[in-house]
Parts: structure tokens; C-alpha cells; sequence
């Protein structure tokens, strides 16, 4: 096992994954002005493989890819931002980035209330959505009780 | 000899055009968007992720655009689209257990902790064409119920828990890509189970089938079906540490089957394992049958000879990509080496006409 992240690290890995999981229109709705910054590596697009294990919990395979787009800039204030976002858009993985170098600023609290926790919320909210469907078509199985049994 | 032959250029530009025009057909009707596609055929979407491997469902409903429909069509220009892309890494392998369901169903237990959710499903329904559909109706809503929140394990861990199931070690060895590195005999249950689970859905339900019909029969119940999201993590170089970097929807197929014991295992239940990109049911189904066949020396089975236990029949021949562009390619003008054949059969008529005069 590697070793526990540190509590800002930990952070960043839930940061990253909400703007990762987060529909590219809905941040980029939620986004503050942007602050000057330099593109370490403009967007890019590309693949990464995933992996499943056989039978759930055995050996490492190869599942197929998916598309991920993926940015680091920094601000004129030296805070780096990273991204690896699913898809193709490149504002999504810029944006993504943005937050993630906002985030380390002072104001990162800010950010936290303006921008994560709505994209938690809503993201939070279709799973909700999904569980509830999913929950109507859960059977409830019932046993008919025969007289002569009795 | 080669001899280039030129002259069908125009033929070709006429042809491409001719083609745009088909595939856009009445302009009387609205053209179809690649959303449109995406939130309506949704099933034939995954397919194209699952077979074209790649998961990204904008481009496979442009592919199905593009293609006109056709399903290998569409399977080919997502193929030749992802050998563009730079590979940023592989994932960590994703948690099937952590999964929320949209559906879970058990054939073996009826009680399973989490409970049987039948999801979006066609199970029972009639198949009866529904002329509703023609008509453009209500947007239908989906009645909804309280969540209880409990955790879904799964349901083979039960059989697991009690030494009926046979072991299962995770290892975290970097699996082998056939993408990467030509597929070879003997090939690992890692490598059979990628090129299942982009084989084609045809090829690897009628394998599967052929198992449950006598040839190679594995005696499989299904132990779990699953479909839903799951995150998606990757270890970032830049960070050192893994983040999620998306979801995927899977469906997942988890066969128990009766196993007598052999010379080298005890009597035990065995496993089949199907993991297929988006809602695939029948994929997922049908590939964890071929997996359970194909691992018949592993276990000391007896090879009975079927078709399915032939890993190098399977494993060639369930690509319909490398499939379709072999069969295919004999449309394309073979001129020379027909002129050849032609020669051949001249030169061998004339000797065997020969022959029979002079014997007259």
C-alpha cells in the first residue's frame, strides 16, 4: 500500500475528481473570472485504458479506453493547477485546472463554496435520482401461504 | 506483377457524394443529431464504445451518424479514431463492488443483501411492437421510491465467504494489451478476457450459446448481474497519487458453475466473468460463458474438442474489425492475381482436354 495522503492532498484528490465527474457546462457556469495565468500544457486529448479485475476482484485486464483531456497552467501568484477531465473538451479540462490553482489560494474556501460544493450537490443530486429509480424496481418478494401447510 | 491502374477518381468523389446524400435521406424530415442519438440509442451507442473500445459515447453516436447505422461500420471509425490519441496511462482496475446499481439481479440467491433491482430493463416485457412510439407522446416519467441505502456486495462473496467457491488471488501484475503487443497463443485469462470484451456481441453470444447447447458445456448460472457507474481512478505522475479522473457505466456478469473437481482442483464452484462497457446484458452474459469455457486446462478439464474451448479459434476470430477488413478486402480489384487463376484453369483445361481426345 502506498503511504496515507496528507490532508491537503487529500483535498486535491476529492477536488480533482469532482471537477473531473462535473458536466463541462455546468462549472463552466459556475466559473469566477479567470486570474492571469501561463499554460504549463495547453489542453490536450487523449486515452487512458481501464482496467478491470476478473471475476470483480482477481488478476488486472485491459477493459478498453476512455477519452480524457487533460491541462496544467499556472497562476502569475505560482499556484500550479492540474487536470485529467473524461471526454474531449478542452474548456472543461482548462476550467478544471483553473479551479484546482484557485483552490490553493487564500480564497480557496471561496472557491469551495462558489464552484465544488454546487458541482457535489449536483452530481450528488443525479445519483440521488438514479437510486430512487432504481429503487422503485427493487422486488419485494412475498411467499403465499398454502391452507393445508398450516 | 503490379500494374497501377488509374481512372477511378472521379468515380469515387461521385460515389462519396452520392453516399453524404443517402445517408442525410428526405430533407423533408429534420436531420438527426448526434445527441439525439446518443440519449435515444443509447444501447446501440454502448455497443460502439464497447466493440470499438473506447469509451466516449459523443463520438460513438457521431460514428453511428456517420456509418448510417451500421454497427461495424461505426466500430471501425472509433477504432481508427482512438490509435490518433496519446495514452496519458492505464487506470487503477475500477470496483465493481462499489458500484451503485441501476439494476442487480441474482439468478442463484432470492434473498441478496442490497436486494433484486430490475433496473431500465426489456425483461418482461411483451415484445409487441408498441405504435405509441410512432406518435410523438408526453415525455414518460419514471415512478421513483425511497433509496434504503444498504451496500451491494457481491453475490458471489456469499459462496466465497462459506470455501464453496473456488479461490481467487487479485494480483497486481500490469496486465498484457493487445493493442500494444500482437495477441499470441497462449493467452493469458487477462488478455482472453480484453479480446472478449471488444469482440462482437454476435460472434461471442453465438460461442456462448454453443456451450449451453453441448459443446463444452459449463452448467452456468448466472450469480450476478449488474449494470451502473463506477469512478474511475488514475494515479497521476504529476501528483504521485491516484484521483478520479471520471465514470464509466458497466455491466458486470458473474457465472457460478458446477465444477466435479479434476486431478488438480477439489469439487467446487468455478467461475465466468464478463465486464463489458455501458448497458450490454447479453455481451456481458455471453462472455463470462466463453470465459468460463475457455478456462477449461486451467482447471484440468477435459478439452471436449468444441469450439469454445479453442482459445486460438475464439480469440481470432471475435474481432469484427480485423474480421470485416479481411473479408471484405476481396471486394476490392484482385485483377493480376484473377488473370493468373484465369491463365491456370485455361492451361489446365486445355491438358485435361487434351488428354481425354488422345485417349479417344
Amino acid at each position: 500500500m502506498t503511504e496515507p495522503l496528507s490532508p491537503d492532498q487529500a483535498a486535491r484528490r476529492d477536488r480533482m475528481g469532482i471537477l473531473a465527474r462535473a458536466e463541462a457546462a455546468a462549472l463552466a457556469a459556475l466559473m469566477p473570472p479567470a486570474p492571469a495565468h501561463r499554460m504549463l500544457r495547453a489542453p490536450e486529448v487523449g486515452a487512458v485504458m481501464v482496467r478491470g479485475r476478473a471475476g470483480a476482484t482477481g488478476a488486472p485486464f485491459n477493459l478498453g479506453e476512455m477519452s480524457v483531456t487533460r491541462c496544467s497552467l499556472r497562476l502569475e501568484t505560482g499556484e500550479v493547477g492540474h487536470s485529467y477531465v473524461q471526454g474531449r473538451d478542452k474548456d472543461h479540462a482548462r476550467n478544471a485546472a483553473l479551479i484546482d490553482a484557485l483552490a490553493q489560494r487564500p480564497e480557496g474556501a471561496e472557491i469551495e463554496r462558489i464552484v465544488l460544493r454546487p458541482l457535489a450537490e449536483a452530481e450528488a443530486a443525479r445519483a440521488q435520482a438514479r437510486a430512487e429509480k432504481a429503487a422503485a424496481t427493487r422486488v419485494e418478494f412475498f411467499t403465499l401461504v398454502r391452507g393445508e401447510d398450516q | 506483377m503490379y500494374v497501377a491502374v488509374k481512372g477511378g477518381e472521379r468515380a469515387i468523389e461521385a460515389a462519396h457524394e452520392w453516399l453524404a446524400e443517402e445517408r442525410r435521406g428526405d430533407t423533408a424530415l429534420p436531420e438527426l443529431s448526434v445527441a439525439q442519438i446518443r440519449e435515444q440509442m443509447a444501447l446501440a451507442v454502448n455497443r460502439v464504445m464497447a466493440e470499438g473500445s473506447l469509451y466516449d459515447p459523443d463520438l460513438a453516436a457521431l460514428a453511428i451518424k456517420q456509418a448510417r447505422g451500421d454497427l461495424i461500420e461505426a466500430v471501425f471509425l472509433i477504432r481508427a479514431y482512438r490509435t490518433t490519441l496519446p495514452r496519458f496511462g492505464g487506470s487503477e482496475p475500477v470496483d465493481t463492488g462499489a458500484m451503485l446499481p441501476d439494476r442487480r439481479i441474482s439468478a442463484t440467491f432470492k434473498d441478496v443483501p442490497g436486494g433484486q433491482i430490475l433496473g431500465p430493463t426489456f425483461d418482461y416485457t411483451h415484445r409487441l411492437l408498441d405504435f405509441k412510439l410512432m406518435a410523438e407522446g408526453e415525455a414518460p416519467v419514471a415512478r421513483r421510491a425511497e433509496p434504503r441505502g444498504e451496500p451491494c456486495p457481491h453475490v458471489l462473496a456469499l459462496l466465497d465467504r462459506d470455501g464453496l467457491m473456488e479461490p481467487q488471488t487479485p494480483g497486481e501484475a500490469v496486465p498484457p494489451d493487445l493493442t500494444r503487443e500482437p495477441l499470441e497463443m497462449p493467452a493469458g485469462r487477462p488478455l482472453r478476457l480484453q479480446a472478449l470484451t471488444r469482440g462482437d456481441e454476435g460472434f461471442v453470444l453465438s460461442m456462448a450459446y454453443s456451450t449451453q447447447r453441448g459443446y463444452g458445456r459449463t452448467h452456468a448460472f448466472v450469480g450476478e448481474l449488474r449494470i451502473g457507474r463506477v469512478p474511475v481512478e488514475m494515479e497521476i505522475p504529476e501528483l504521485g497519487f491516484a484521483v478520479e479522473i471520471g465514470a464509466v457505466e458497466l455491466t458486470e456478469c458473474e457465472t457460478v458453475n458446477q465444477f466435479t473437481g479434476s486431478k488438480s482442483e477439489p469439487p467446487q464452484f468455478t467461475r465466468g466473468y464478463g465486464l463489458v462497457f455501458g448497458q450490454s446484458e447479453r455481451k456481458a452474459i455471453s462472455m463470462s460463458l466463453v470465459d468460463r469455457a475457455l478456462r477449461w486446462e486451467e482447471l484440468g478439464e477435459e478439452n471436449s474438442g468444441a469450439p469454445a474451448q479453442d482459445a486460438e479459434f475464439v480469440l481470432y476470430h471475435c474481432d469484427n474489425i480485423q474480421a470485416t477488413g479481411f473479408l471484405e478486402h476481396i471486394k476490392l480489384p484482385h485483377y493480376v492475381d484473377f488473370q493468373s487463376e484465369l491463365e491456370l484453369i485455361r492451361r489446365l483445361r486445355a491438358e485435361a482436354l487434351g488428354q481425354r481426345e488422345a485417349a479417344q
